[in-house]
Formats: structure tokens, sequence, C-alpha cells
């Protein structure tokens, strides 16, 4: 089922948690929506779920009218951030809850619910924890057994809302590999609400970023992360280093030494380059005009690359990750000089 | 769990000392004197005291008025907690703090705005005499003002109660397809059932108890209109003081009974609370 959100409008008193919202998620799609707290994503995922209300837009569920359905005629499996599991009951009882509250005339016998909350069970690899309570789990295990409970009912669409987000580093980077694989298997339109860029960019398909209540790009992890369409998206996706170049007689100056990389216009004034740290080379010597001058400040070399944090002769520090291989080859020291030249820019804005 | 000893013995035991002696002078002894001026004369009479016609209206009446006031505080009291625990609306600190105003109210008070209300010279008292209704000095009267002295006993435990209990478990109940009686029945319920037991106890005790509301618009009519608290202060006035004390004593009974069950609930709700905690 593809979900199309048209339009939406919702405000908390005075305060606008959506403004004007609107983006489609297409079957078997498994979508990210991104963004800091306060951006009105769980109150999108709340609205698409019918938890709340819209104050105005469209919902479409496979293009009908989604708006006057009631919660359980839209047929939409929720994760809560805290579970949300039903602390009295069992695990099992927990999960068979949706199956037993239907109707008798289209309730399952209870042998059947047997199985099949087993065979849920075994689908979140727990099979082993049916008679326990929620308290006695795991927070990893809770949320899986959360996700076996949204399961159960058999659900069109799975929305998530901060699924990891009370979680510990280890068992979340965990947990979002296995939701992207279980995705992969199930191909259920899944939607999840998440803060953390990191997890947005390694399991979505395509990622919704939002900041105030708006929609600021919509798009692969590669098109967010590589072309982010403004400057928020494009802070929020990652480390990124500014710089103010000025353009006289036509090219483009950082610092004092004219840049060539970008083939400059002679009616801008000024530009705001914005370089990701892995997008500069540094060396010992000089490599032409466009090398900046720069003290190392910090090396961090524990990771996959290494973060040098270097103070450049003017203008702000720079945050600089160069691979470790490179580190060896250049055996820096702290206290040093170096020289940085950008390799590429992620994003520019213009002055004229 | 371990405490620092800084104090010297002799503060340490002057502070118990303090605390067991005032227990002792308030609490032991009134209630030993209670079961003794009530046994003074032997058990025959003590049973004879309480088999009293009058007494036994008295009785009657207490538990009739307990079993009408309880159950609807517990519906209010569900209804009320349910309502400010769970949704924002214009008015709910109003709401909050109607809800406290018969416990900051002397009861007479509360006794006298019935008074005012349904008596002869009051606002409805006219009508209700002219359609043969008589509220004021009857049954009737004791009850409406019992159930005003104990409605927030149940709201006010459950408050907190689903206050931190949040609405996440609700809501997962609805997106799982309950309606909203079976999210009440299955989810709400069984979550505030411990909360619930101890406000229906505190409720059942303040009703079976009060004395000023009920003193106010009762009218004293022996086997009529006299609770057991009523019937307590007649004997003694008339300085039957053997009956007195025998009916004095069903109260501590009472008041005894419900505190071993206040203690057990809440034993089994701290238990349950710090299981939540953990979570």
């Amino acid at each position: 089922m593809s979900i199309e959100v048209k339009n939406i409008v919702k405000t908390f008193d005075s305060f606008k948690a959506l403004d004007d919202v609107s983006l489609k998620v297409e079957t078997g799609e498994l979508i990210a929506l991104l963004g800091p707290s306060g951006s009105g994503k769980t109150t999108l995922l709340r609205i698409i779920a019918g938890l709340d209300t819209a104050d105005s837009g469209e919902i479409l569920f496979s293009g009908n009218d989604a708006r006057n359905k009631k919660i359980k005629d839209r047929n939409v499996g929720f994760v809560f951030q805290h579970y949300a599991l039903f602390r009295h009951m069992t695990v099992f009882d927990n999960i068979a809850f949706g199956l037993k509250v239907k109707p008798k005339h289209i309730r399952l016998p209870d042998d059947k619910i047997k199985a099949k909350v087993k065979e849920l069970l075994n689908l979140v690899q727990l099979d082993w924890v049916g008679d326990r309570y929620p308290s006695q789990l795991s927070g990893g295990q809770r949320q899986r057994i959360a996700l076996a409970r949204a399961l159960a009912i058999e659900p069109k669409v799975l929305l998530l809302d901060e699924p990891f987000g009370s979680l510990d580093a280890q068992v979340r980077k965990e947990l979002r590999h296995w939701l992207r694989r279980f995705h992969d298997d199930l191909h259920i339109t899944s939607l999840f609400v998440t803060h953390d860029q990191e997890e947005a960019l390694e399991v979505a398909d395509r990622i919704v970023v939002m900041n105030k209540g708006r929609v600021e790009q919509i798009g692969t992890p590669q098109e967010v992360y590589h072309k982010p369409a403004n400057v928020f998206v494009l802070n929020f996706l990652g480390n990124v280093n500014l710089f103010q170049g000025r353009v006289i007689d036509g090219k483009l100056y950082l610092g004092n030494a004219p840049n060539v990389l970008q083939g400059s216009k002679s009616e801008i004034k000024s530009a705001n380059l914005y370089i990701r740290p892995h997008q500069f080379d540094v060396a010992r010597q000089s490599q032409g005009d466009n090398a900046i001058k720069a003290t190392v400040k910090y090396i961090n070399p524990a990771g996959s690359s290494v973060k040098l944090d270097l103070s450049p002769e003017s203008g702000n520090e720079l945050h600089v990750e160069i691979t470790q291989q490179e580190f060896s080859q250049l055996q820096l020291i702290k206290g040093e000089d170096v020289f940085v030249v950008p390799k590429d820019v992620t994003f520019c804005e213009y002055e004229i | 769990m371990s405490i620092t000893r800084t104090e010297s013995p002799v503060v340490r035991y002057s502070l118990i000392g303090i605390a067991l002696s005032y227990l002792v002078l308030f609490i032991f002894m009134p209630l030993f004197i209670v079961f003794a001026s009530a046994l003074q004369k032997g058990i025959a009479v003590y049973l004879n005291s309480l088999t009293d016609i009058d007494t036994i209206a008295a009785i009657k009446l207490t538990v009739i008025t307990a079993l009408i006031a309880v159950p609807l505080n517990l519906v209010f009291g569900v209804a009320a907690s349910w309502a400010i625990a769970k949704f924002d609306f214009r008015g709910k600190n109003l709401l909050l703090t109607l809800i406290d105003l018969p416990l900051s109210v002397s009861p007479v008070i509360s006794g006298l705005i019935f008074v005012l209300l349904f008596g002869l010279q009051g606002a409805f008292g006219p009508w209700l005499r002219d359609h043969g209704w008589r509220i004021i000095f009857a049954p009737s009267a004791i009850i409406i003002a019992t159930i005003f002295v104990t409605f927030p006993m149940v709201a006010r435990e459950l408050i907190p109660v689903m206050k931190a209990q949040g609405n996440d478990e609700e809501e997962a109940a609805i997106t799982l397809g309950a309606s909203g009686w079976k999210t009440f029945w299955f989810i709400t319920l069984p979550n505030i059932k411990w909360g619930l037991l101890y406000g229906v106890i505190l409720c059942n005790a303040r009703a079976m108890g009060e004395f000023g509301a009920v003193s106010v618009v009762s009218g004293h009519v022996r086997g009529m209109t006299n609770t057991l608290p009523l019937q307590i202060e007649i004997l003694y006035n008339e300085y039957n003081f053997t009956a007195a004390f025998a009916a004095a004593s069903l109260l501590a009974f009472l008041a005894l009974f419900t505190l071993v069950i206040k203690s057990l609930v809440e034993f089994r709700f701290r238990a349950e609370l710090k299981a939540e905690r953990k979570k």
C-alpha cells in the first residue's frame, strides 16, 4: 500500500508543528523521516496512523482518502518509541492482543492465534520469551516484541517512531541492520522516524529531511548527503566546513589564495562554500595556489578515519578527515603546519 | 542501602522514644480504652448493646450509605482521573481544584451547603416540599453529604498513577484494533487496579466514619437518620458509655481492618511501581 500525504498542516496552540507537508511513500519502500526534535516528524507519523488529526490537508492510502477512516480500519502497524508493551501481560499475550480483540465473527480460533504468535516470535528470533513479562526483557528484545505485536494484525503499512531511540549504541546498530534485512524479506511499506542521520543514511531507501514542520528535502541517502538542497540539510547530515570566499576579477578567493575550484561568474561578489571533512587533501608541502596553511591542533586517530582539527592562518577552525593510510604516510604530529587543499565542494551559496 | 550513623545513641534513642510515646499516648491508649470500656461490663453486655434496635439501624444506614457512595465515587473517580490524566482541555486545573474542595472545606460547611440547598428555607426546599420529597433530615441527605465529602478519595489516588503511566499503552491497543471499551477493560483497568483498590478502601473508611457533614444534615432521628458515628455521640451524651464504646469499637475495627488492607495494597502496589520503574 502506498501512502500519500498532501499539504498537511497541524497546529498545537500557537505552535505550527506541521506546515504544508507533502510526501509520497511508494509500496514496499522503507522511508526515514529525519529531523531534529520539534521538527514535526513524530506528529506526521501519528497523523498518518490516525492517532492525531491534521488541521487541513489530505492523507491517501493507495489513492483513497484515509482521513475519515478509524485507526483500526487503517490497517497500520505502529511501533512506539518506548515500546508501549502491555506491562501486565506476558509477551505471548502482548502479541496475541491484536488478534484477540477482533470482533467474534472474524477472530481466529485460539489454536490458530497460538500458532500465529509462535510464528511471529520465531520471526523476531525470540521464540523462548513467550511466557515472560516485558519488564524481564532487555530494551532490544522489547523493541522486537513491539514489532512482532504490530505485525500480528498483518498491517499494510508499518510506522515506527524512533524505534531505536532508547537503546544503547551497540544494540542500536545491530537492530537497524536487522530492520533493514527484515524489510527486505517482508517488503511492507514502512516509515520510521529518527533524529540520527547515520541511522537514516544506513537503513532507508529514501530520506525525508524535516525542519520546523517543513520538508527540506526528499531523496535517496546519496542525494541528501552529497547533493543537499540547502544549508540545513547539509549541516544536519554531517560535519561541514564553511569558507567565506571573495570574488575578485572573476576569481574566487579562499583567504588570500585564489581558488580554482569553481568556474566563477563575474556578477558574483562573494560565496559561502561548504566542504565536508573528507573532501580535503592534506600535504606537508604547498601544492599550488589554493592550498591553505594550517596548524594541527588535535588528532583523533580512533575510528575508520583519522579526524584532524586544523587552525588556519585566518578563518574558522577546520575539521578534516583523512584515511588511516594517509595518516601513517604523513606521520603528522600535533603542533606542526600542514597544507590543505579542498578537492571538492558539497554546497555553494552565492551572493550577487 | 546503608545509612551512615553519625548521631550518638542518646539522640537516636530519644528520637525513637519520642515517636513511640507519642504513638502510645495518641493511638494505642485511646484504642485500648475504646475496647476496654466496651468490654467493661462483660461480653454479654457488649453484644447486647450492639444488637440494640437503634444501633442496628445505625449500622444498616452506615452500610447502605457506603454501598451507595463508594460505587458512585468509584465511577466518578475513574472518569475524572481519566479525563485529567489523559486529555488536555480547558478548565482542567479548575476541575483539579474542585476535586480537592471537599478536603479543604470543613465537613460542617459541607453539610450546611446541603441544608441551604435542600432545607425548607433553602433554594430547592419549597419545590421539594410541594412534590412531597424530603431530603434534609432524611437518609437521602446523609447519602448526598457522604458522597460529597468522599468524592475526592478515589480520584486523588488515581490521577498520579494514571499520569505516570501516560497514554502509550492505550494508543498501542487502539492501533491494534481494540475499541475504546476493550482498551479500558483490558489495558487501563489492569494497570490502575491497585491504585483503584487503595482509593476505594480510603473512600469506604471515610464514608463510614464521616461525622461532621452527616451530623448537620441528619436531624438525629433515632433508628431513622443516625449513622454509626452519630449513634455513638447520642449514646455517649446519654451517659450510656458501654453502648457508646461498643459501637465505637466497631468503627475501630473498621479502621484497623482498613489499615491492614491498606498496608497490604501499599506493599503490592510498591512492588509493581518498582517493576514499572525498572522499564
